[in-house]
């Protein structure tokens, strides 16, 4: 039985930022298929009791202090950049707004 | 040079080179420039690496040279070469993580493996090949062009690290670094016949590992002998205050496990073997080779005994799930904003279409699969099902650890269920190509130390299989004891016949 | 599109509805380095000179917390009488855009450092209206764009976006009202109450800047309405955009009026961020998103998990300064207030400020007086909250002091604060810079009274005659002489003894 339809993996696509093709579409929506198939059974396992593990390393309270480091020049940060402009970064136009 | 290991210098290991550099025999301008040579005959074919610093190398071989000839040695492994993995951040050279989209990206800092390598005078020579961002079984998924398997050029190296496997089983280089989410250190050190050990979670810098599944990933020597990775391990390994998962303890005396080791005697030391990991799906070939291994350490006046970890079926599952749900965010950034490849940036497209375009140009197709499987575990509606659930199974797996060193020091299993296959012949079937890792994927997921050490070539193929050692968390020396033991019964390996021109 | 939206009469609303809040506020800590890099933390650096791999998302970079953040957020937490958390996580917040290096927040979700706390508000006529807090928790701050090619920097019609990573990872707390109910009429009030009390109280704890107009404390304003008689919330709509105390009021009033309109006219409430114009006190419609939120939370694997140790909860509980109610309660005893006199301090945000300024070595009515009259007359013209000034309560202290040694008179004492205000430095560095010193030396006084008398023999007979109120011509001649720089107290004394008066 199919999972994910095509509109699905259209719509992971946009969440994920992918232009994907309308072949890739149909291919993903495929794989994605078998792959979930075979491990939806981790559902089967683990009850309700059983604590999730996040951090294979049980450790807390890992601090720094508030002391400033050398970072990176100017040059350094920008020196990778597609494109830069007055000292920043220049990218293309931005449309939504976010929270 | 008519040598397999092409020649005399680079056929010695890296312990030996060691001695050698120490005594004033040789330089270790000569040692770099044979390992440069080295993989300027036999690279074309393997293609080991994506980046070769001659200049550098030989740079900071005379450095070590100099310093030596002062009376200073920056560690054992000072003026030793050595190949990296291109995962790791370096200032001199490129870092792509076999992907387009990073290419020709040299990074502003180096990382802290990278930077604990160039002070302990370990000379670097270059970076190696990858699975795209150390997602693959066989460093097929590289964006430059796969990697060969030194013993068959036809068959795959391993991955993700097989880049660095590869560079040690074709002597192009005697210590390796490689990474280890799922396998990736361990699995390509099992088909080419080479030693590669995951540490212990948190043992060793993940600062400037770019990184895949950072719950997973884990930094580790590879090398051709247990005592060359010991050393190697107590060079990169330690705590380091830029990762916040470093483990504030010593490092694990690995070296002196690895000498006590190499005595042979394995009395008192009590070694289970996995229950779960044999039978079907299991190369006849290979089967034959682990058992023989257990007959050997049972030789030794190792206890050993047969163990049932129940939950580690579904450590496959659970990872496919974690790795690619981590992977979702961790690869958000590459967005053609601030470094790397950008796509469609014409004046007309948006920022947001740009990022899209670019990361359907810049990602395999593997990368692209692992992204979509993540976002979807992780999204709304799916998260307490998949990786909600998987998380639960780590705890599970964990236990099923917990439970079987309290009754034995180390577990055992084959690394990997078959020989190295062919290249080709598992890239349209992902759930195959995810099966290379089914024997060493529980070790990430609780985050204990595991090592592969060579144990023979399987008989039906005539191809290299590993023996897998799993000890407690911050037990790693354990492996190198039992590791070494087992090196030293076996004997000398065979070594691969390069069918080209040296 | 932007068409202007109906409202209702306020009465009206009130008649029909009940007002339901929920207050969200951003608060940047002003640590000396970000939350999770040693990158400095100061506002208004070069662009991009404040950043490293870390902030700047570089592949391979992990996070380290900063343990004054963490500090900071437990003391905010136990000065808001919350609870705080044995043990919370950080998570990732997903979502792409441009100003965020990681394109994921690392953000608190379901396990917040501190939550369940309450806020006693002081209302304008001295009421208490209690504020129930749901949550305190930290996270990182994003990077700014500058928006090209549109009209004014705005994000319509821009060109292109030029991006600086310096405000990238300064730590924040958001601080997260429960359900504001039973406010009625006096929800607006209530509203810019809550955020001014909280704004009193982070800068008594000394953890933030708290500057609305700088963007370190940032409140975004949910509002709903529901029938009268209904339990049930009805949709609410997040206002940002919000720069002041009383663009907090306006704001919520606005919704409030909207909401009204839209749902008498049987229309429907959209969920959706709005944005809230100064200009015209009114909201507008943000952008719908294409693709609905899903930010994929998951517990953030580079980080450990944090469990403060009852201990340190305790002793970070004994560093809690005297909070502003307290110590209102205080300077109305010691300074003998009316309730009135108190409330007038409160409202204009001055009462703390005397409070330091007399901490800082003033005399209480000294301090009162600049703050209520010269100092609110500034603020009044340059059109910000009196606690925004660009001087510092010890920077008026000082000045005060300069008056009380005789070294200022109270003309130059304006002068000098003029100076501080157009950040010329510190109050003596301007009298130093532009000379505003008193002449205080007697001989050079004396000089141009001489002067003054020689060239008004007139006056001076008159004077020496026993007219001493002809005095006033001289005294104003020195005066102009030294260019207001001499007491004219002084001045006075000396021409009178110079006419053997
Ligand atoms: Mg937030
Ligand atoms: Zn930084």
């Amino acid at each position: 039985m199919s999972k994910i339809s095509r509109d699905e993996v259209a719509h992971l696509a946009g969440l994920a930022r992918l232009a994907v093709t309308e072949a890739e579409l149909d291919t993903f929506a495929g794989q994605l298929d078998q792959i979930l198939d075979a491990v939806a059974e981790v559902g089967e396992v683990a009850a309700d009791d059983i604590p999730p593990t996040s951090h294979a390393v049980p450790v807390t309270n890992v601090f720094r202090e508030d002391e400033v480091r050398p970072g990176l020049t100017r040059e350094q940060a920008l020196a990778a950049a597609p494109a830069a402009e007055d000292d920043r970064f220049r990218v293309p136009r931005i449309l939504t707004e976010e929270a | 040079m008519t040598t397999a290991s092409g020649g005399s210098l680079t056929g010695l290991t890296a312990s030996e080179l060691a001695a050698k550099l120490e005594a004033g025999e040789v330089s270790s301008v000569e040692v770099t420039q044979a390992h440069l040579d080295r993989i300027a005959a036999v690279d074309s074919a393997v293609h080991a690496f994506l980046h070769v610093d001659t200049e550098g190398a030989l740079a900071a071989a005379r450095r070590v040279d100099e310093e030596r000839a002062e009376g200073r040695a920056a560690s054992p492994l000072a003026g030793v070469p050595l190949a990296l993995k291109d995962v790791f951040t370096t200032t001199d050279m490129p870092t792509t993580c076999g992907s387009k989209m990073l290419e020709g990206w040299v990074p502003p800092y180096d990382a802290t493996v990278t930077k604990r390598l160039r002070e302990a005078g370990v000379v670097i020579l270059g970076k190696t090949n990858m699975d795209e961002f150390a997602m693959g079984s066989s460093t097929e998924n590289s964006a430059y062009g796969p990697t060969r398997n030194p013993w068959d050029l036809n068959r795959i190296p391993g991955g993700s690290g097989g880049g660095s496997s590869a560079s040690l089983a074709a002597f192009e280089a005697p210590l390796a670094i490689g990474t280890d989410t799922g396998g990736s250190i361990r699995q390509p050190g099992a088909v080419t016949g080479t030693v590669g050990v995951k540490p212990t979670y948190g043992g060793v810098s993940r600062y400037g590992l770019v990184a895949f599944s950072s719950s997973l990933d884990q930094p580790g020597p590879c090398a051709r002998t247990v005592l060359d990775a010991a050393l190697l391990h107590e060079v990169i390994g330690g705590h380091d205050p830029l990762d916040s998962t470093s483990i504030a303890q010593p490092v694990p005396a690995v070296v002196a496990a690895a000498r006590e080791g190499a005595s042979g005697d394995l009395k008192g030391v009590r070694v289970g073997v996995v229950r779960e990991f044999s039978g079907d799906g299991y190369q006849a070939g290979v089967q034959r080779a682990f058992d023989a291994a257990v007959q050997q350490l049972s030789a030794l006046g190792a206890e050993v005994v047969e163990v049932s970890c129940p939950h580690f079926a579904y450590a496959l599952p659970a990872y496919y799930l974690i790795a690619p749900s981590e992977c979702s965010s961790n690869l958000a950034r590459f967005d053609a904003m601030r470094y790397g490849l950008r796509v469609g940036d014409d004046g007309e497209h948006s920022a947001e279409e740009v990022m899209s375009l670019t990361r359907e140009a810049g990602f395999g197709p593997e990368v692209k699969r692992r992204i979509m499987l993540g976002t979807y575990a992780l999204s709304s509606g799916y998260y307490d099902a998949y990786y909600g659930q998987a998380q639960k199974v780590r705890t599970l797996i964990t236990r099923d650890f917990d439970a079987a060193f309290e009754q034995v020091d180390v577990l055992v299993s084959p690394t990997t269920p078959t020989t190295a296959f062919e290249i080709g012949e598992r890239v349209d079937d992902p759930m195959a190509m995810y099966l290379a890792d089914l024997c060493t994927i529980p070790s990430n997921l609780a985050g204990n130390a595991a090592m592969s050490v060579p144990c023979g070539l399987s008989d039906e193929d005539g191809l290299p299989v590993g023996l897998q050692i799993m000890a407690p968390a911050m037990a790693d020396d354990r492996l190198y004891r039992v590791g070494a033991a087992y090196e030293t019964a076996r004997g000398a390996l065979r070594v691969p016949e390069l069918e080209v021109a040296v | 599109m932007t068409s202007v939206a109906e409202i209702m009469d306020y009465d009206e609303v009130l008649a029909r509805f009940d007002p339901v809040l929920g207050l969200e506020v951003h608060v940047e800590l002003s640590t000396n380095t970000k939350m999770f890099c040693g990158c400095a933390n100061a506002f208004g650096a070069e662009p991009n000179s404040q950043v490293c791999p870390v902030c700047l998302g570089l592949p391979g970079a992990l996070p380290v917390v900063n343990a004054k953040a963490v500090e900071a957020a437990i003391r905010i937490g136990l000065a808001l009488n919350c609870q705080v958390a044995e043990w919370c996580r950080f998570a990732r917040k997903n979502y792409f855009y441009p100003d965020m290096p990681k394109n994921f927040q690392t953000s608190q979700y379901d396990e917040p450092i501190v939550h369940d706390g309450y806020l006693d508000v002081v209302l304008d006529d001295g009421e208490t209206f209690r504020v129930d807090i749901e949550r305190a928790h930290m996270e990182e701050d994003t990077g700014k764009s500058l928006h090209v090619g549109g009209s004014t920097g705005r994000i319509h019609g821009a060109v292109h976006s030029l991006l600086d990573y310096n405000r990238a990872g300064v730590p924040l707390i958001e601080i997260v009202t429960k359900p504001i109910t039973g406010a009625g009429e006096r929800a607006p009030e209530v509203a810019r109450a809550y955020v001014t009390a909280l704004r009193d109280l982070l800068r008594a704890l000394d953890v933030s800047d708290v500057r609305m107009d700088q963007g370190s404390l940032r409140c975004d304003a949910n509002v709903s309405l529901m029938p009268k008689g209904s339990t049930e919330f009805g949709t609410r709509t997040e206002t940002k955009n919000v720069n002041s105390l009383r663009s907090v009021e306006r704001a919520v009033r606005f919704e409030m009026q909207r909401h009204g309109a839209v749902l008498a006219s049987g229309g429907s409430i959209l969920q959706e961020t709005r944005h809230f114009d100064e200009s015209t006190g009114s909201t507008s419609a943000g952008r719908r998103k294409e693709t609905s939120e899903d930010y994929r939370y998951f517990p953030e694997p580079d980080l450990v998990p944090i469990a403060p140790s009852r201990e340190w909860v305790e002793e970070l509980s004994k560093t809690l300064p005297e909070l502003p109610w307290e110590r209102r309660k205080r300077a109305k005893e010691q300074w003998g207030l009316s309730d009135e006199e108190l409330r007038d301090l409160v409202n204009a945000g001055a009462l703390e400020l005397i409070a330091e300024t007399v901490e800082a070595g003033a005399q209480p009515g000294d301090a009162r007086s600049w703050w209520v009259s010269y100092l609110a007359q500034q603020a009044n013209t340059r059109g910000v909250e009196l606690a925004d000034l660009d001087i510092t309560p010890k920077q008026v202290a000082r000045v005060i002091a300069l008056v009380a040694d005789g070294k200022l008179t109270n003309k130059l004492a304006r002068q000098v604060v003029d100076g501080v205000l157009a950040g010329e430095g510190e109050p003596d560095e301007v009298v130093a810079a532009r000379g505003l010193e008193v002449v205080s030396d007697d001989s050079a006084l004396q000089k141009a009274i001489d002067e003054a008398l020689a060239s008004q023999p007139d006056v001076a007979d008159k004077i020496r005659g026993g007219k001493v109120q002809a005095a006033g011509a001289i005294v104003g001649a020195v005066m102009k002489a030294t260019k207001g720089q001499a007491d004219a107290k002084r001045v006075r004394e000396l021409v009178l003894a110079a006419c053997g008066q």
